[in-house]
């Protein structure tokens, strides 16, 4: 290791990821512009939803229920329809997300006191959305039964189940992750398609500062945009912290290691800067989808649990999700820190390795 | 019969005039040649007369048509070979010719007559099944030829042909090109390769978007009669040249294998004799390349102050081999049981076409390449397993000039001499030696991409030889570069050499041959002979030039 190469290495890698304005611009705005986006369309609460309402029963508890349903939020509009024919044809075209169904029974059931039953036609292509919606028509059906007082439920550390203080903290790791991912992914692969690559490779500098040189700057730069986005949560999006700054800066930075790590390996498998790209959202995407973002972690079959141990953006959601809502615990911080820096060892020294490789 | 007429046509790309009026008539039944450096604009004329782009300024016709009003009609009477032939490298040879002669709308019962003659005159016929991806240079060539003529153009039009192509093949498309100008089609052949002008019957030489002569090529070295000499003297090869070029009568001057060629300046009385004190001294014919210097204004001088600031090397020793080297690439032998030696203070050429093997060699010798087998040795060390000071006797310049495009041209001369470990004071002097040893200075904050072809080959030089390496590996180091700016690099190079630096340089440029003390010719991955550039020549007989060497001994291999 050789400090003034290292240095002139580093430097290098900086200006050229910061000296020009308008590949400055690129790599700082649309990140942003994603957060602001995203933070607005990816919830999972259904809203404006169109329904089709099928009344048989011309009694006055199915007219009452209606136009409870009608009012809830969630409803935007209600289609009424005359018969079974039309209703299915509403479902078929996707132009509802479900049907109501009320049997002629219905008021007579309920005025007799005998359960009364509604029949609930899903849209199955919209399974997620469909599932919420008729979750809160259980709730009113619920409530609609006066002797049974419906189950409150309260809901812990987001009592008004905002669904934007659970996204914009997790885009704030799922976009710096594609920044350093991306910035790495191209880095050695560019160098390599310009034949400045064989350059380096001919001069003494040794394939670990080669690495350490080109992780230095991929590193701040993603930090920095991360330490920017949790920024906007704090701020703009106003969601409350309650966790340690500190831990979650620490996580920050560990997460974007392992990250770069995993863009080196990438870069120094990649031939050219289009299968650096390709590789590398190859490797996001599904990194996303495992990471417990959208699903579960706990839904998946057993191997996929695995897997998304493996993966650091599992465990930097988990850290940024509790240290923004549930104060989570140094202890529990430090649980989801060692894996990512096992990654971060584990992927650095692959990349370092596959130079190596490369060269002999 | 006139089947070109350019007329003052201008074009220009944002700030870059690539055309700045050129006037000219290209005859029908001839072969003419469109000569000149890259980046004269030769590739823009040609997509101008196909109708590919609109010139700014002037007029064109191309076959009694203006190629942007009657693009429908062009496509029939054109036929266009671009730099890379758009063939599809997953289709065969068969089903490649197919496709163009489906989009050029030749009638289905056209189709076995016309590409059978095709086959026939490329004599691609064996190889009609074989994936076009799968091809040599020259064959890809005349596929893409056969293409190009697949609706019997009245004009046709070839960007660089012959780049890549191994001189056997570049024979080949000669003859056929030969055959076509017969039956009076006109053919427009674009090359940067100034040797080939003196093949064509009419030439067009261009230079920086101007046209410099149009005519027969003997009405241009017709004038350089009785102004060319070919110097011998028993002493330093290197030092004559430099003793020739420093002197105010001598126009040019050049390193041909043992012997300095020299051309005098215009009126120059006595001619030969003002030569005789420096050694014998005899006629040479002139050559295209001569009166194309001459046309500029005389090439540079002889003295490089960068070699000057250099100190002499002084570690023995130095010398680069290879034993039995061998590398494969699955089933294809790239190297092939290379085996040669660089002897300290020489330079030593790695000659031949594309795919020979020369930088599947080269990249073996510097360690960027692992061998299948054998050994490579740099300053007695193998530079894969080589220790970080062993990388520091080695210079490297690549063939694309690696420079940071996105770093200045002060942030690459700091990063270069940072990555060899220079620094402080010492640092800050190697920098600025090389900004007085190539005069960089006002080009400092521009960008390497907005630098001239010369000004990058400099600032690539200066990169190499920031950390004074004993030992220089040029890569392909001067393909397309114009010819004064070629002899200005290799003023450098002869200068690094008198002060012991060891040389290994890879060229598919004959003539670059001639600068080197030995030269290794590589044909199909192996070295076919090694010898002076002098005793390469005479094998092939007296008066052979470096490419008519080549293919004699080519064809002694095939034969033997």
């Amino acid at each position: 290791m050789n400090a003034s190469r290292l240095l002139a290495q580093v430097v290098k890698e900086l200006l050229s990821l910061l000296r020009d304005p308008r590949a400055r611009a690129i790599l700082v705005l649309p990140p942003l512009l994603q957060l602001l986006i995203f933070s607005f369309a990816a919830t999972l609460e259904v809203r404006n939803a169109t329904i089709a309402v099928f009344n048989e029963d011309p009694g006055p508890a199915a007219e009452a229920f209606i136009a409870e349903v009608s009012h809830a939020s969630f409803v935007g509009e209600v289609i009424r329809v005359h018969d079974s024919g039309h209703q299915r044809q509403l479902l078929e075209q996707g132009r509802v997300l479900l049907a109501l169904h009320i049997p002629e029974t219905f008021s007579r059931d309920r005025l007799a006191g005998a359960p009364a039953t509604v029949q609930v036609l899903l849209n199955g292509q919209k399974a997620n959305t469909a599932q919420v919606a008729l979750g809160y028509l259980e709730a009113m059906a619920l409530a609609q039964d006066g002797r049974v007082e419906p189950l409150v439920t309260r809901h812990d550390f987001n009592p008004n189940l905002i669904y934007r203080w659970y996204v914009v903290p997790s885009l704030s790791g799922i976009l710096s992750m594609f920044i350093a991912l991306v910035v790495t992914a191209l880095s050695i692969a560019r160098e390599r398609e310009l034949g400045t690559f064989d350059q380096l490779l001919v001069s003494p500098t040794t394939p670990l500062e080669i690495i350490l040189a080109k992780c230095l700057p991929a590193v701040l730069v993603g930090f920095v945009m991360g330490t920017v986005m949790i920024n906007a949560a704090l701020w703009l999006f106003q969601v409350p912290f309650t966790g340690s700054l500190a831990w979650l800066a620490l996580a920050l930075l560990l997460f974007i290691v392992s990250v770069v790590g995993i863009g080196l390996m990438v870069s120094a498998i990649a031939e050219t800067q289009q299968q650096a790209i390709l590789g590398a959202f190859a490797l996001g995407v599904p990194m996303v989808l495992l990471s417990g973002f959208a699903t579960p972690v706990e839904n998946m079959p057993v191997p996929l649990q695995w897997l998304a141990q493996a993966i650091p953006l599992t465990h930097f959601l988990v850290i940024v999700q509790g240290s923004f809502l549930k104060a989570l615990p140094a202890g529990a911080v430090i649980a989801h820190l060692w894996p990512m820096a096992l990654a971060a060892v584990v992927t650095l020294s692959a990349a370092t390795f596959v130079v190596r490789r490369r060269l002999h | 019969m006139t089947a070109i007429v350019l007329d003052d046509v201008h074009k220009r790309f944002g700030q870059a005039r690539a055309l700045r009026g050129i006037s000219a008539r290209i005859a029908a039944g001839r072969l003419t040649g469109l000569v000149g450096p890259d980046g004269a604009g030769k590739t823009t004329l040609i997509r101008l007369m196909a109708g590919l782009l609109t010139p700014d300024q002037g007029q064109l016709r191309v076959a009694g048509l203006d190629p942007v009003q009657d693009s429908e009609v062009l496509a029939e009477s054109v036929g266009y070979m671009p730099q890379r032939f758009g063939l599809y490298e997953d289709l065969t040879v068969q089903e490649n010719l197919h496709l163009y002669a489906e989009l050029r709308g030749v009638a289905k019962a056209d189709y076995r007559a016309t590409l059978d003659r095709l086959l026939a005159f490329t004599r691609l016929e064996p190889f009609t099944d074989r994936l076009a991806g799968r091809l040599s240079g020259g064959m890809k060539q005349k596929l893409g030829l056969a293409c190009a003529l697949i609706t019997s153009p009245k004009v046709l039009l070839l960007d660089e042909p012959g780049v890549g192509v191994d001189p056997v093949s570049r024979q080949d498309l000669w003859r056929m090109v030969q055959a076509l100008t017969g039956e009076g089609m006109a053919v427009v052949w674009a090359t940067a390769y100034l040797e080939e002008a003196e093949q064509c019957e009419e030439v067009l030489l261009m230079n920086e978007g101007r046209l410099h002569f149009s005519g027969r090529p003997e009405a241009l070295t017709e004038r350089l009669r009785h102004r060319c000499f070919r110097l011998a003297s028993a002493g330093d090869k290197r030092a004559l040249l430099a003793q020739v070029l420093a002197r105010p009568d001598v126009r040019d001057a050049t390193i041909q294998g043992e012997c300095v060629r020299v051309v005098l300046a215009e009126g120059t009385t006595g001619a030969g004799a003002a030569l005789a004190s420096l050694g014998e001294v005899s006629a040479a014919p002139p050559r295209f390349e001569d009166a194309f210097i001459d046309l500029l204004g005389g090439g540079p001088g002889g003295h490089s102050p960068l070699a000057d600031r250099m100190p002499a090397v002084t570690t023995r020793g130095d010398r680069v081999s290879c034993r039995h080297l061998t590398r494969r690439f699955g089933d294809f032998v790239a190297a092939d049981d290379v085996s040669f030696t660089v002897r300290p203070g020489e330079i030593m050429g790695l000659l031949g076409p594309n795919g020979a093997g020369k930088s599947t060699t080269f990249k073996m010798l510097c360690g960027l390449l692992k061998p299948s087998s054998g050994e490579a040795r740099v300053a007695g060390v193998d530079l894969r397993h080589g220790a970080s000071d062993a990388k520091l006797r080695l210079g490297y310049m690549a063939q694309k000039f690696s420079l940071y495009g996105l770093l200045s041209v002060r942030q690459n001369l700091s990063f270069y001499a940072g990555v060899y470990g220079l620094r402080g004071r010492e640092k800050r002097a190697r920098i600025r030696e090389m900004i007085e040893g190539f005069q960089l200075e006002p080009l400092l904050d521009s960008a390497p991409d907005q630098l001239s072809l010369g000004f990058k080959q400099r600032l690539a030089l200066a990169c190499a030889l920031m950390h004074r390496p004993p030992i220089l590996f040029l890569d392909e180091p001067t393909s397309g570069v114009d010819p004064i700016t070629r002899r200005e690099f290799w003023t450098h190079i002869n200068g690094l050499v008198s002060k012991g630096v060891t040389v290994l340089v890879t060229t598919h440029f004959m003539d670059e041959a001639e600068y080197c003390d030995r030269v290794a010719l590589m044909y199909r991955g192996r070295v076919i002979a090694l010898d002076t550039p002098d005793a390469l020549k005479a094998r092939a007989g007296q008066g052979a030039s470096m490419e008519q060497a080549f293919i004699h001994l080519i064809e002694a291999q095939a034969h033997g």
